[in-house]
């Protein structure tokens, strides 16, 4: 349980990985204007990426065979949504989400 | 969400989005704690690294005793998606100063993207940079404290996942995708529900044959190139 060497490289290396992937576009593209093309390439991206995000925590990957799906989270997706589309609030949505999955817990029915 | 673009504002935003980090820095501080990383290893990873699912992956692989080199690259690999959102978003910052852009940039995370970019559906296309720096700073403390906090918590709770708080990040993200689809007036629902279907179709073929990252990556810029193509043949 102590720090060791090893962990300071990897914060070390790791955290500047992760800081050029975020930094570097920013430092870019104040020096330079984006081709119309990339910009409408770039509109899609949030829609795209959150549903891809969405999936990710939907599904259950087995390397080489066919992903399943996560029936825990699947069914506590469904009063989460609801709650969304009811009150339009990201809030409502998490919280709902919490308690049905808290509850699909205590039943075991995921 | 109000068209206002204050850093009061944005510190009132990014409030639902607190819970996911709230849950979720908790579990990873709990799963560090049992992969024997020490507090200052946690914290480091929290405040440094700053990077949700890599840091995760970078527990296991510690853990698994990786070499370097391959928890560099994994780390890489699970935060390339950031390169294409910091794209994005720098997009709305470029009038602000480079010490500001790349202040904005190194706490760009998936929630404060997201919520930026349902923001700037009710904006009118604007963001500000006290707004976004709200967000970004609040998310970056409660990550960073809960993580810390979990670590600590650690040895006192054994299951955190039968409270369902391992659920609000899932719950944050299908929030996110709702209000983005039904706010998005330039795209449209139909042109987003298309693009979402063929995101879904292609995550779960590419799933099979690629590792999940790569497979995020592959469907996320699929998705975009299919959106433009289909926008494309409705115009003409």
């Amino acid at each position: 349980m102590s720090f060791t060497l090893t962990d300071l490289w990897v914060i070390l290396g790791c955290g500047a990985v992760t800081l050029l992937s975020r930094v570097f576009p920013f430092a870019l593209l104040k020096k330079f204007q984006l081709p119309a093309g990339v910009i409408d390439f770039l509109t899609f991206v949030p829609i795209a990426i959150m549903t891809a995000l969405c999936c990710q925590s939907l599904l259950v990957v087995h390397p080489g065979h066919w992903a399943t799906l996560n029936l825990a989270n699947c069914l506590a997706a469904i009063p989460a949504t609801l709650a969304g589309i009811l009150t339009k609030s990201l809030l409502a949505v998490v919280v709902v989400g919490i308690m049905a999955m808290a509850l699909i817990r205590y039943f075991q029915w995921g | 969400m109000t068209p206002e673009l204050t850093f009061r504002t944005g510190l009132k935003d990014v409030l639902p989005t607190v819970f996911g980090y709230i849950g979720v820095g908790l579990a990873f501080g709990i799963v560090a704690h049992t992969s024997h990383l020490s507090l200052l290893m946690v914290a480091g990873l929290s405040f440094v690294v700053y990077a949700g699912s890599a840091q995760f992956i970078i527990t296991s692989m510690l853990l698994a005793g990786n070499p370097l080199s391959a928890i560099f690259f994994s780390t890489f690999l699970v935060n390339s998606r950031m390169i294409l959102m910091s794209t994005s978003l720098a997009q709305y910052f470029r009038h602000e100063s480079l010490g500001k852009n790349l202040l904005l940039g190194a706490l760009v995370t998936d929630e404060t993207f997201a919520l930026a970019m349902n923001k700037q559906n009710v904006t009118g296309g604007r963001l500000s940079f006290a707004w976004q720096n709200a967000a970004n700073l609040v998310a970056y403390l409660v990550w960073g404290v809960s993580t810390v906090v979990g670590a600590i918590l650690g040895g006192l709770i054994a299951n955190p996942e039968q409270f369902g708080f391992d659920f609000a990040l899932t719950a944050m993200f299908i929030g996110l995708v709702y209000l983005q689809l039904i706010s998005d007036k330039h795209l449209g629902l139909t042109l987003q529900l298309l693009v979402m279907g063929f995101v879904a179709l292609l995550y779960y073929l590419t799933l099979r044959v690629l590792d999940a990252n790569l497979a995020l990556l592959v469907a996320t810029i699929g998705g975009c190139l299919f959106g433009m193509e289909v926008k494309k043949c409705h115009l003409h």
